[in-house]
């Protein structure tokens, strides 16, 4: 049967992909974002799993919030790529060094 | 094993669908297959018998934050091949550090889980039981104040993006409010004396 080890192991997976996306596509800002979807939703996976496996609500409360949490990230960090794009014409990560971090 | 049947074949078109996010040279397409992702994920939090969830990633992951994205990937107007030069620099590396992951993840999860987590599959929920339900009972007692609060982030967060992405063009015509407001009459209108015009 499918328990709590099979859906813990499915988003250890997809966590791990989701930061290999991240070292992949280091120049490209929109899918560094959407790389942190993907992780945000393995995160969120472990949530509804240990709750199921439980019995208790409270991670499905918290997985509640962290849908809010991400979908206002995803807007804020949406327009300022775009006001980005509107003053540099790029969304190279490399060409973005202002800040000579 | 219908259950397990169902979800391998779930798992397995998700992490195509999380390999494709990664390995897509079209921004278009990479935001396509996290739509498949999400799509994937639901169904799969449906089988863990977290209903309410998996309609709410459905509606407001695929329905409004992917559909931002896709928006905003289409609006902008990025070359692919150059956002993808040096695609190939550290796609070893990362894979490397991806495995190493995964591998350690896993020794954790079943060598040292015991047998309670794996094998029996979870336990059944009682007879009558709603997800909803029960998920409505604690948010609006329990944790009413964490849900005011994230009222209060998605509040900021319109305010945050509008402010961000509002720009003064020049030469565009608008109503000076407080000059229209402070206008007096003797400003408008002028009374002239002047003596009557005899008649015929």
């Amino acid at each position: 049967m499918i328990g709590l080890q099979h859906y813990l192991s499915m988003s250890a997976i997809l966590f791990a992909l989701s930061v290999a996306g991240i070292f992949i596509n280091r120049r490209n800002l929109i899918l560094l974002l959407m790389c942190i979807e993907l992780m945000l939703l393995s995160v969120n996976f472990n949530f509804v799993a240990f709750s199921r496996y439980l019995g208790d609500e409270t991670g499905q409360v918290f997985v509640f919030f962290i849908l809010t949490v991400a979908a206002a990230e995803a807007a804020i960090g949406l327009a300022i790529l775009v006001v980005l794009f509107r003053n540099r014409r790029s969304i190279n990560v490399q060409e973005l060094d202002t800040m000579k971090g | 094993m219908f259950h397990a049947i169902l979800f391998y074949s779930f798992a397995a078109v998700l992490i195509g669908a999380a390999l494709g996010v990664i390995f897509s040279r079209n921004p278009v397409h990479a935001v396509m297959f996290l739509v498949l992702a999400f799509f994937q994920s639901a169904v799969l939090w449906l089988l863990a018998e977290a209903e309410f969830l998996a309609i709410v990633l459905v509606l407001v992951y695929v329905g409004a934050v992917m559909v931002l994205f896709l928006f905003v990937v289409m609006m902008l107007d990025i070359k692919v091949e150059e956002a993808r030069s040096g695609f190939t620099k550290y796609r070893s590396f990362g894979l490397l550090i991806a495995g190493l992951m995964v591998v350690e993840l896993m020794q954790l999860v079943w060598l040292r889980g015991n047998d309670s987590m794996g094998g029996s599959g979870f336990a059944p929920t009682p007879e009558g039981y709603s997800n909803t339900k029960a998920l409505g009972a604690v948010l609006y007692t329990e944790h009413v104040y964490a849900f005011e609060i994230a009222a209060v982030i998605l509040l900021l967060a319109i305010v945050a993006a509008i402010t961000l992405t509002m720009r003064k063009r020049p030469g565009l015509k608008v109503q000076n409010i407080s000059a229209q407001v402070a206008v007096q009459a003797k400003d408008r209108v002028r009374i002239v004396k002047m003596d009557g015009e005899e008649t015929q």
